[in-house]
């Protein structure tokens, strides 16, 4: 198998659009700094981020508990519940679902869990015509893309090129890029799909134990619109998503859309518990990995994450190399230490896709420790994941420099001397991956040793 | 061993020890409820009105709407011009084009606006609906979600929504466009 490119490598990709980057960096700036003013009006946002992240605890320290209880008040609303091991046994589950109630047509909400294991394609090739709703999702899916983004699916495409998609498969007018009118376009598409539909596939926020329903949040409302027309309504779960009682959503909900784009909540929250009356309901709650991070006791409360995007917005990576470049169906600081416990091979790079400047965890509503996982990712890929070629042995000598003081003077010196006198070619090129569109300051004439030995003296 | 039963006995065999749950929060909301809300629907693309009587919301009706064939109210004190009773299945509502509704509790801090199972009659009305109209005592405004949430029953109704502004996205170039797949326009009446 071909391997994975490096997040190095599909992120040079990405920047050789510099117009396009710029945009990226840009915008999802302005939605961070949306998200501090949204937070800064709540007083107490402090206290519920670490409510949020000590409720997330509880869960994780008594999930098997809590889910037992879940299921229990699921099954006594109506809500036939199943189990599913690995993304196989939750696409069987939905194929199976789909077959024994003959159903042809289908919508589809969010669901970061769904793209996870694959059901799209899966269900495509057994034959479905599998319709996501969401207008991001509909237009990367027209594009024949995955999301870019886990709340804005489509955020590295320019309305120039929605506009081509569209002129495509909704017949709109050549040329034609005003976000109101594609958006009309998709409306006048999607509510035909909704009237049709027999089943509606959706996403979920966040599971209640102590009530047995669940939460699903949008802001189109097509999460609605699909399962209130369509007979059957599945319900995808990652088994995290639980909380204990739905007074914690009061928390949650305070953090959830104020996180993600500064909203105060998203415009439709809506709470599930029993099938409409002659419906079915179905819920599927899916490990996939999940156990196996619960285990890992430096990696655990990864699982806490709600899937704000506010790590991906405010990471100074995430936003110069888009989310393609991570290779993971959840990408940026949250999706690099998710993905290498799924699978360390393939997502070896990722943990080292950050400068660890900590922005990440600071912004993350249920205080996941981002950074210092990243960190800790390294230490376990640099002793069992395949070699980092370009920086390992650089990073060998200059370990070996700086464990000596003596040489490090020495070092230092010659640095100083050569740098300043070296042909171009000799300093940025393919052995130095520092080097690649950035730029070394000045060389300085002397060193703070020396500066410091000086200014000192002064000071007497 | 069932899919269960494998994933209850991982969880078991990887958990770490119990943690406790913390009690839920109080935090008091002290601020001008009427003129918040009114500002945090604003923000979410809807329009909030303080109304002294329904004879503005029948004016109201009576210039946005004079020639709408399918007004579906489902407040007593408002006419609509099509009895929801006369649909038996959602997808009868697909030309609705206003739904007027009674809100449960209304959220200050967010705008949010409780609406259970039995205010709906079909739970695809104020979504399947051109433009909303939601009707709210303003003695039924509280501060924020704590709030809301200790006052509320969710699983006493089968589906429960918070609605808080109109159908929105923003996925092209996070262009904000009203409109997405529901309602074109929220507009709250707060009456006394
Ligand atoms: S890790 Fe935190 S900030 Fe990132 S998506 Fe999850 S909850 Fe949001």
């Amino acid at each position: 198998m071909k391997p994975a490119p490096t997040h190095a490598a599909a992120a040079e990709e990405f920047l050789k659009d510099s117009e396009r980057s710029h945009w990226h960096d840009e915008t999802l700036w302005h939605v961070r700094s949306k998200r501090d003013v949204s937070a800064q009006r709540i007083p107490e946002w402090e206290q519920l981020r670490t409510l949020a992240s000590q409720i997330k605890d509880h869960v994780l320290s008594n999930l098997d508990n809590l889910l037992l209880q879940f299921e229990k008040n699921a099954q006594a609303n109506g809500i036939e519940v199943l189990w599913a091991k690995d993304a196989q046994e939750h696409n069987d589950h939905v194929l199976r679902i789909l077959e024994e109630n003959q159903v042809r047509q289908l919508v589809k909400s969010k669901s970061i869990l769904t793209e996870e294991c694959g059901l799209n394609h899966f269900l495509e090739d057994k034959g479905y015509d599998v319709v996501d709703t969401d207008l991001g999702e509909r237009i990367i899916q027209f594009n024949k893309q995955v999301p870019s983004h886990i709340v804005m699916p489509a955020i590295h495409l320019k309305k120039k090129e929605i506009g081509d998609i569209f002129h495509k498969h909704l017949g709109t007018e050549a040329g034609a890029d005003d976000p109101k009118y594609l958006t009309e376009a998709a409306r006048q598409h999607l509510r035909q799909k909704f009237i049709q539909a027999h089943a509606a596939i959706t996403g979920v926020n966040f599971g209640i134990a102590e009530t047995g329903g669940f939460v699903v949040c949008t802001n189109e409302g097509n999460a609605d619109m699909g399962t209130h027309l369509a007979d059957i309504h599945i319900a995808c779960m990652g088994i995290e998503k639980l909380i204990p009682r739905a007074a914690d959503l009061g928390v949650y909900l305070r953090l959830l859309a104020r996180s993600a784009t500064g909203q105060s909540i998203t415009n439709y929250t809506s709470h599930f518990h029993r099938p409409r009356k002659g419906k079915k309901m179905y819920l599927i709650l899916v490990d996939n990995g999940r156990t196996k991070q619960l285990g890992r006791e430096d990696f655990r409360n990864s699982l806490k994450c709600i899937r704000c995007g506010a790590c991906m917005n405010t990471c100074p990576i995430y936003r110069r190399s888009s989310g393609f470049s991570y290779n993971s169906t959840v990408p940026g600081p949250i999706g690099s230490i998710l993905s290498p416990g799924m699978d360390l091979n393939k997502h070896s790079t990722l943990p080292f896709a950050s400068t660890l400047c900590g922005s990440c965890s600071d912004v993350c509503p249920v205080k996941i420790n981002i950074h210092e996982q990243l960190y800790k990712w390294r230490q376990v890929i640099t002793k069992e994941g395949p070699p980092q070629t370009s920086k390992r042995w650089a990073m060998r000598f200059g370990g070996q420099v700086m464990s000596k003081p003596r040489l490090f003077d020495l070092m230092g010196k010659m640095a100083r001397k050569s740098l300043s006198i070296s042909p171009r070619g000799f300093v940025y090129n393919s052995f130095n991956a520092w080097g690649k569109h950035r730029e070394l300051p000045e060389v300085p004439k002397e060193t703070f040793k020396d500066w410091y030995r000086t200014n000192r003296n002064d000071d007497k | 061993m069932t899919s269960k039963e494998s994933i209850l006995a991982a969880i078991q065999a990887n958990k770490p020890a119990l943690l406790p749950l913390p009690e839920q929060p109080e935090f008091p909301y002290d601020s001008n409820l009427t003129e918040q809300y009114r500002q945090s629907l604003s923000l979410n693309g809807g329009e909030a009105r303080e109304a002294k009587s329904l004879k503005e919301v029948t004016n109201h009706l009576q210039e946005h709407f004079r020639n709408s064939q399918m007004i579906v109210s489902l407040s007593e004190k408002v006419a609509g011009n099509f009895d929801v009773n006369m649909a038996d299945d959602p997808h009868e509502l697909e030309h609705a084009e206003v739904a007027i509704l009674e809100g449960e509790w209304g959220v200050a801090e967010n705008a949010a606006i409780w609406l259970p199972e039995e205010k709906l009659h079909h739970r695809a009305l104020p979504f399947i609906a051109q433009h909303l109209i939601v009707l709210l005592k303003k003695d039924r405004l509280l501060g924020n979600m704590h709030e809301v949430y200790a006052r509320i029953n969710v699983e006493g109704s089968g589906y429960g929504v918070f609605i808080a502004g109109p159908s929105k996205t923003a996925d092209i170039e996070q262009s904000l466009v009203i409109g997405a797949h529901g309602p074109r326009s929220m507009t709250v009446f707060l009456l006394d």
